[in-house]
């Protein structure tokens, strides 16, 4: 379980995050949804501790975030960052394989070299292998990451809009992809979506944040109605019931 | 060609050039020449391992191929800590240390000069890099220039102290250091090499590097502070040498490209010893001095770097 309390989190003076306590249960895939500027990201950040705690705590499965030391973190959770800006010049396999960094230190067991192995079918890279990650479409190049988080095999897996540039076939791809890993395996999935619609049809629960506090948490169904995206976002776009689904006419 | 071929190749190569240092064009006797160009061939194999490794380390924490230490005025502000240093106690006092002394404070203010000027600006590198070539330059330059002027303020006989010092020389090499350099110059290049897989994950990003369980801003201050104790190591050997670092560097990238430091500290090391003992060997021995190696490597380098430069900064 992800459990924050009580942050805050400022930047000169301007509130990100106002005392924010939220618990992320084990297994499932959870969205944070909400509108820009909302500090989705900045949560996400503080849980990956991308960036320095300010006020409050955050336990991943009971560890301190900023106390437990980054390598033992980086065994139970990982994150694929926004925009990764990951250095061109590796190769796919290359890159799935610094997934195993965390748990042998740039040197491979032949256990490390399964999973990476794993990987690759998974999230079907065999081709691309030895393509560089420059020479990829957004898609391959999502999925290259994803698999190298994979192959890092945390419990925790935290994602900040991984959707951003994807065409639809793409989006849907990665999702059902999450979604898999999820059930399948029992792993927790943290995602930053833009797209109300995405995380209705592909989320088990969904957080909503806005200007710094959680509007509303639960299952998408609860979550995302009419009137609460009028309060969240404030815009009157009409949601629909699909197959126990909401559904938002945009 | 594997690795490690490509590794034995270099090194052939390598131990070809310093043979031929050792024994083209001998006059006088062996048991004269031998320790006294051997002292030399020592020194300039750890400037050569020194100069590789620290742009190495300084691209990698700067996430780019075109900025080196050199580019970045470390050893501007060598030169600038020694000129100092002369101002300060004047020439007899200066030249009154030890060699080693002197050796020793201004690496080690140059450590602490570096990591207070460079380790601010690294933060920001990978959002702004323009505006970090910028600032090396402006730096360069400001250091160069507040050298200049105080050179102009100072005796005539004591400038003549620090001018040995402030120009780029291969044939006259201080090796009256070489005790306390080497110790520390093989220091630095072990604790770099142990750094290598830290520093691939480093390279993927600040981010990612975090998702994997590195620190990369404590990595990032270590790697500075090598590189700072190894361009102090050079430019106190030889003096500064603005292009010996990137041209090497980029031959390394070009015949090897990987992202493995395991693989690209020894081929930018072996690259950098070919160059700088073949070099010499040559120029020295061979053409009888005509030209300055260090005329040749920084005209080369130079036109690496506006090639580098032109071809645009994407990393």
């Amino acid at each position: 379980m992800i459990k924050v309390e009580g942050v805050t989190y400022q930047i000169v003076r301007q509130e990100i995050l106002s005392d924010v306590s939220v618990n992320i249960p084990k297994g499932g895939v959870t969205a944070l949804i909400g509108p820009n500027g909302a500090g989705k990201s900045t949560l996400l950040s503080l849980i990956a501790r991308l960036m320095p705690l300010q006020t409050g705590t955050i336990h991943v499965d009971g560890q301190a975030i900023g106390q437990t030391p980054s390598d033992t973190l980086a065994r139970s959770l990982a994150i694929l960052p926004q925009a990764s800006d990951i250095a061109p010049r590796l190769t796919v396999a290359q890159l799935v394989r610094f997934g195993r960094y965390p748990h042998s230190k740039g040197r491979p067991t032949p256990a490390c070299l399964e999973k990476v192995e794993e990987a690759m079918m998974r999230f079907d890279l065999g081709a691309l292998q030895d393509r560089m990650i420059d020479t990829l479409s957004g898609g391959q190049r999502q999925r290259a990451l994803i698999a190298m988080s994979y192959a890092q095999d945390t419990d925790y897996l935290l994602l900040d809009e991984p959707l951003n540039n994807l065409d639809i076939a793409a989006a849907r791809h990665l999702m059902k992809l999450l979604q898999t890993m999820a059930r399948a395996e029992g792993k927790t999935i943290l995602i930053v979506l833009h797209d109300i619609n995405y995380a209705g049809a592909y989320a088990d629960r969904i957080v909503a944040m806005r200007k710094g506090r959680i509007m509303a948490e639960g299952p998408p169904q609860s979550v995302i109605s009419t009137q609460a995206l009028a309060e969240i976002f404030d815009t009157d776009a009409h949601v629909v019931l699909q197959d126990g689904r909401p559904l938002v006419m945009v | 060609m594997s690795d490690r071929n490509l590794l034995l190749l270099l090194s052939g190569l390598a131990c070809l050039a310093m043979f031929g240092f050792m024994t083209l064009g001998v006059r006088a006797p062996w048991g004269f020449v031998l320790p006294f160009r051997g002292e030399k061939l020592v020194a300039l194999i750890l400037v050569a391992l020194a100069v590789s490794t620290s742009t190495v380390l300084f691209q990698t924490i700067s996430f780019n191929r075109i900025l080196t230490p050199a580019v970045m005025g470390f050893d501007a502000l060598y030169l600038l800590l020694l000129t100092l240093a002369v101002y300060g106690l004047g020439g007899i006092g200066f030249t009154a240390l030890s060699p080693v002394a002197v050796f020793a404070i201004t690496s080690g203010v140059l450590v602490l000069a570096a990591l207070a000027l460079f380790g601010t600006l690294l933060g920001q590198a990978r959002a702004d890099l323009l505006r970090m070539i910028l600032t090396g330059i402006i730096f360069g330059v400001l250091f160069r220039s507040i050298t200049a002027f105080l050179q102009r303020m100072i005796d005539p006989n004591e400038f003549a102290v620090i001018q040995v010092n402030a120009f780029a020389r291969f044939n006259t090499i201080e090796t009256d250091i070489l005790i306390l350099a080497a110790p520390i110059t093989l220091v630095a290049l072990m604790l770099s090499w142990r750094m290598r897989r830290r520093l691939d994950v480093i390279s993927l990003g600040p981010a990612t590097a975090t998702s994997l369980g590195e620190r990369p801003k404590q990595g990032q201050m270590q790697a500075l502070a090598l590189t700072a104790v190894l361009v102090s190591v050079s430019t106190a050997f030889v003096g500064p040498v603005v292009f010996l670092g990137l041209l090497v560097v980029s031959l390394a990238h070009a015949i090897r490209p990987t992202p493995y430091h395991a693989v690209l500290l020894p081929v930018a090391g072996l690259i950098s010893v070919i160059t700088l003992v073949g070099g010499q060997a040559v120029l020295e021995r061979v053409l009888g001095l005509n030209t300055p190696l260090s005329v040749v490597i920084d005209l080369i380098g130079g036109c690496v770097f506006l090639i580098l430069v032109l071809k645009g900064t994407r990393t």
